[in-house]
């Protein structure tokens, strides 16, 4: 699956975009985010603070909760300053 | 009913010289990259944004617009990219047959934008690059509309068009 990281967590990722292939026992968002920050590096700490998170999944709100899949594109981003 | 994200900057008027075809009210927003942040000086803003999501809100905040209030148009632009201070960030235009639903659509839409569109700001200042901090005040906002709507809709019955 597709991980995209926006603004200063791309910055604390160290890159935009990556695929991943987490093992069959990630099946939610709350699982995939336990599982990158297992791998450590630069996602583990763009990710180490849920309450600065908010979650898209197939370019959708979602929650931690969100089931997901390996063709799904799931992104991480702080909460947004446009307008 | 269109959104846009782009990078160029836009012209108010050619913009609405077209816009409202027999409506009785036009009502628009224009934001601008302000100079000042909490009292430091800054010099640019750079705007991030999800490509796709972002359009797609847009539309879906306009959608959400027209559900609640009669309108007859509804325009956003919204820029992208490294914008001076001055320069045009986004126009939000609503057009109705009457100035009630004209203002109110209108104010809903930067509101709901505010939070819900995936942009992102950073400000360049004298300190270096920093990013804009997400506002409590900005969720208020959009949060006080289903308030009022709720209220609204209990003490009319039904939407007036």
């Amino acid at each position: 699956m597709r991980v995209l990281y926006f603004a200063w967590l791309r910055e604390k990722a160290g890159f935009a975009a990556e695929d991943v292939t987490p093992p069959d026992s990630v099946t939610d968002v709350a699982g995939l985010i336990s599982w990158l920050r297992t791998r450590g590096g630069g996602p583990g700490e763009a990710l180490a603070d849920l309450s600065l998170l908010r979650i898209a999944v197939n370019q959708e709100y979602a929650r931690l909760d969100h089931r997901i899949g390996r063709d799904d594109e799931v992104a991480f981003f702080p909460p947004i300053t446009g307008g | 009913m269109a959104a846009r994200v782009q990078p160029d900057d836009f012209d108010v008027g050619a913009e609405l010289a077209d816009f409202g075809h027999r409506a009785g009210a036009v009502c628009m927003f224009v934001g601008l990259v302000r100079d000042l942040n909490e009292g430091r000086p800054v010099t640019a803003m750079t705007l991030e944004h999800y490509p796709g999501m972002t359009e797609r809100e847009l539309e879906r905040i306009e959608q959400e617009a027209c559900a609640r209030w009669p309108l007859i148009d509804s325009l956003i632009i919204h820029r992208y990219g490294r914008l001076e201070p001055g320069e045009r960030i986004v126009l939000v235009a609503v057009a109705s047959a009457h100035r009630d639903a004209a203002f109110d659509a209108c104010r809903f839409i930067i509101d709901w934008l505010k939070t819900r569109a995936p942009f992102w700001k950073a400000e360049d200042t004298e300190g270096g690059r920093c990013w804009v901090q997400a506002r409590a005040e900005d969720d208020a906002a959009a949060g006080q509309w289903d308030t009022d709507f709720s209220e609204r809709r209990r003490a009319c019955g039904s939407a007036e068009r």
